[in-house]
């Protein structure tokens, strides 16, 4: 009995190391300690964690936490970050908040400087219906093109942005195109023959095809829409009355669109961004927007 | 078999001789050219560093004397880095493992920290003998000399590697007034770190343990490659032997140990080839001393290759022990084969690869064009019904004047260009500023017309003040949707 191992000096056979004792399926565990650096850089974060805790916040207490003694807190990180990043803008800015658009435009640094914050602002507010490079889809105008409902100026564009369309705005842009179709059980202002008339008319205006159907058309037109679209659907920017006579449809030029929207009328609507962004953006995004390729 | 081995330290005699020189030698003049060649200067003209060898990130360029590098151009450096890896295996195919044994930073780093071991701490047994000694005022001070030289020469070979970062004398003056970035204190503390921690510590072990090169420099051997040799026909049986005594029955290795105990890879040259022999020679210089004093031949280890051993082995050739010439032993010439497909090829690649690097470094232009077509929208529809696509094109000037260009496009008819440079002003003349990118928006027009999809159209540059030497400075390839 005196010669029997011990059960804590027992060696594995193979490695010559002590196990622990722990068996599982006649599999021993070795009793290898971690590396002595290993405990030393473990036993050197807790020290670490001591000086962490006494310097910085850390443990909650009941109504709050300790605040250490470097009184260090994320918000006024947050606060010293913001307030450099607008003290590092404070030069461009405020030369662009005193300049007029033609004092930019003669600027090509301020320009570029606009033009990139209009860029940001564009994507961020305004992507979502006229797409990420302005390009538009149906009901939402292509920014990119020479086609303008309420005009293509930066200051026109700006106007635009500041009371939008259909909006909540006072002085928003809020002429919209009637339901000349019967609707809702109400009597049309056109017959469907008519209307179907005066779009053969509409779809043909760029390139006149003599016909029964234009001659008719064209006679539903002078009576019904010139006062909105113009002699031969040149457009009324004062109405955002849209050119018929060009190659861009906001809708859709063909014929079946078009009798859908003589019968039924269309409203666009943008919001007023005039409460939702600063006039610094807004002018910018005015900017961004006039140079795509189709400001006047 | 043992699958652990756990470290020794190692203890390499002090020994003199032609391979010993060779790598003082070597030391020097490496060393040497990492130190110094910050402090060349080349003459760019003004506004550009005159450092011959920079890495400027701030200013975004690599200076390397008359080559100047854009980042646009990194991939020269892969060249680089192609052409140092077959070098690499072109050396080892002749000369086996010179490259480790004579070139290559850890070696010679630990070579100059041994240097200073033995320098404070005398040769190798007066080391080994301070180490297993108890704590003394003589062993603290010894020791403590060691790292302090030891950091020193680490904090020199930081300080040496940021001033390929920046302009070395201008950083020299702020570093002594410490008026340096915390990047530059931080590359300084690091590489200081790691230069005394490699060559004081890691040693050997990061050649045996760590490095892919000295692993797969044995797939570039061949039985014609130089290695170190021991000639165990000539040297077996080893033992001791008296002076005055018969050789007869006798190997000429007399079990000295010296090969080994001046080894700083801690190996025994005698087993033969081995994965962690740097091919540094110091066993030879340590033998071929104890053949002088024993009066036998040198070379009984050398360089040479396995086919030359095999051949003596198998008795194509006799082993031409050296012939006493006055005195003097002489070691045979060795029978090299030099030109092996293997070589051959090496030497193809690298001649192709070298030279294809040469000309596009030499015929790189020093105008760039590039032209991205935007993508939304694809195209525009104007409401006379052309259609326009965007784009936006970056000119590289990397001259150092300033240039003036012109845009046209070809391929697509009808094309009406307009240029907008920055404040959406439509230009003709495009200016560039000398060593700089110009970014500009172009506009492409074309009438209504039947044809619908992509065509293809292409920017030409020219450049309106050299017209007749440079008719066509850059030019890309693009697309128009319509």
């Amino acid at each position: 009995m005196s010669d029997a191992p011990e059960p804590h000096k027992d060696i594995d056979s193979h490695t010559g190391v002590e196990t622990t004792g722990h068996e599982w399926d006649g599999l021993k565990e070795l009793n290898n300690p971690a590396p002595r650096w290993w405990l030393i850089v473990w036993m050197l974060t807790i020290v670490w964690a001591i000086g962490y805790w006494v310097v910085y916040p850390s443990w909650p207490t009941l109504s709050g936490h300790t605040k250490g003694i470097a009184g260090w807190t994320q918000y006024d990180k947050l606060k010293h970050e913001q307030a450099e990043i607008t003290q590092r803008q404070s030069g461009w800015l405020g030369k662009f908040h005193k300049a007029s658009f033609p004092e930019i435009k003669q600027d090509p640094v301020l320009f570029e400087f606009a033009r990139a914050g209009g860029e940001v602002v564009f994507k961020e507010n305004c992507a979502a219906c006229h797409g990420a490079g302005g390009e538009g889809r149906r009901g939402y105008p292509n920014l990119n093109d020479d086609d303008w409902l309420f005009g293509g100026t930066a200051e026109d564009i700006y106007n635009t942005i500041n009371v939008g369309s259909h909006s909540t705005h006072p002085n928003t842009h809020a002429v919209a195109m009637p339901a000349f179709g019967a609707v809702m059980g109400r009597e049309g202002m056109l017959t469907p023959a008519q209307i179907d008339d005066v779009a053969t008319y509409v779809s043909y205006l760029r390139q006149p095809v003599a016909s029964a159907a234009f001659t008719r058309g064209q006679a539903v037109f002078q009576q019904n829409c010139v006062s909105c679209h113009g002699e031969g659907g040149i457009g009324n920017r004062q109405m955002g009355a849209p050119r018929l006579n060009d190659a861009i449809w906001l809708y859709g030029g063909d014929k079946a669109t078009l009798v859908q929207t003589i019968t039924k009328g269309r409203a666009g609507v943008m919001p007023s961004w005039q409460s939702r962004m600063s006039d610094d953006s807004r002018r910018q995004v005015a900017i961004y927007v006039h140079s795509l390729g189709g400001g006047e | 078999m043992s699958l652990f081995e756990t470290a020794r330290k190692i203890y390499p005699r002090r020994v003199k001789g032609t391979f010993r020189s060779l790598k003082w030698l070597s030391m020097i003049v490496l060393l040497g050219i990492y130190y110094a060649a910050p402090w060349l200067r080349w003459d760019r003209g003004p506004h550009v560093p005159d450092q011959a060898i920079l890495v400027d990130l701030v200013g975004q360029r690599g200076y390397f004397f008359g080559i100047e590098i854009w980042p646009q151009e990194v991939y020269l450096l892969v060249g680089v880095l192609i052409l140092a890896a077959i070098g690499l295996f072109f050396a080892t195919a002749l000369l086996g493992r010179v490259w480790c044994g004579y070139a290559c930073p850890q070696t010679v780093w630990t070579d100059l920290f041994v240097w200073v071991e033995r320098f404070v701490q005398g040769d190798r047994n007066a080391r080994r003998k301070l180490d297993e000694s108890a704590w003394t005022l003589e062993k603290l001070w010894k020791k403590t000399l060691t790292h302090l030289i030891w950091l020193l020469i680490g904090a020199v070979t930081g300080g040496a590697w940021v001033f390929y970062f920046n302009d070395a004398p201008t950083l020299f003056s702020d570093l002594w007034h410490l008026d340096v970035s915390w990047s530059v204190l931080g590359w300084i503390m690091a590489l200081t770190l790691s230069t005394y921690f490699m060559a004081g510590f890691a040693r050997e072990n990061v050649c045996t343990y760590m490095c892919p090169y000295a692993r797969f420099q044995s797939a570039m051997f061949d039985k014609d490659t130089l290695i170190i040799t021991y000639e165990a026909e000539r040297g077996e049986p080893r033992g001791k032997h008296k002076k005055g005594e018969s050789w007869d029955g006798k190997g000429h290795c007399i079990d000295c140990d010296s090969c080994v105990i001046v080894c700083p890879m801690g190996i025994d040259i005698r087993d033969g080839l081995q994965m962690q022999c740097i091919s540094c020679g110091l066993c030879i210089d340590a033998c071929n001393s104890v053949m002088d004093k024993i009066e036998l031949p040198r070379g009984l280890i050398r360089y040479d290759t396995e086919s030359n051993q095999r051949q003596r082995r198998e008795g194509y050739r006799t082993l031409d022990i050296a012939h006493r010439k006055g005195g003097k032993t002489v070691v045979p010439p060795q029978k090299m084969r030099w030109v092996r497909p293997r070589t051959v090829a090496y030497a193809l690649i690298l001649s192709t690869v070298g030279s294809l690097m040469l000309s596009a470094i030499v015929l790189r232009p020093m105008t760039e064009l590039t032209v991205n077509h935007a993508r939304a929208p694809q195209f525009v529809r104007l409401s006379d019904g052309s259609v326009r696509n965007n784009y936006q094109i970056k000119i590289l000037n990397k001259s150092h004047d300033d240039r003036a260009y012109h845009l046209s496009t070809q391929g697509l008819s009808q094309a009406r260009l307009e240029v907008l440079a920055a404040g959406d002003e439509a230009v003709e003349t495009l200016h560039v500023p000398a060593n700089s990118v110009a970014s500009f928006r172009v506009r492409v027009d074309t009438p209504e017309a039947p044809t619908h999809g992509r065509s293809d159209i292409r920017f030409l540059l020219s450049d309106t003040q050299n017209p007749v030497k440079t008719p066509e400075s850059a030019r890309h390839d693009s697309y128009f949707i319509r």
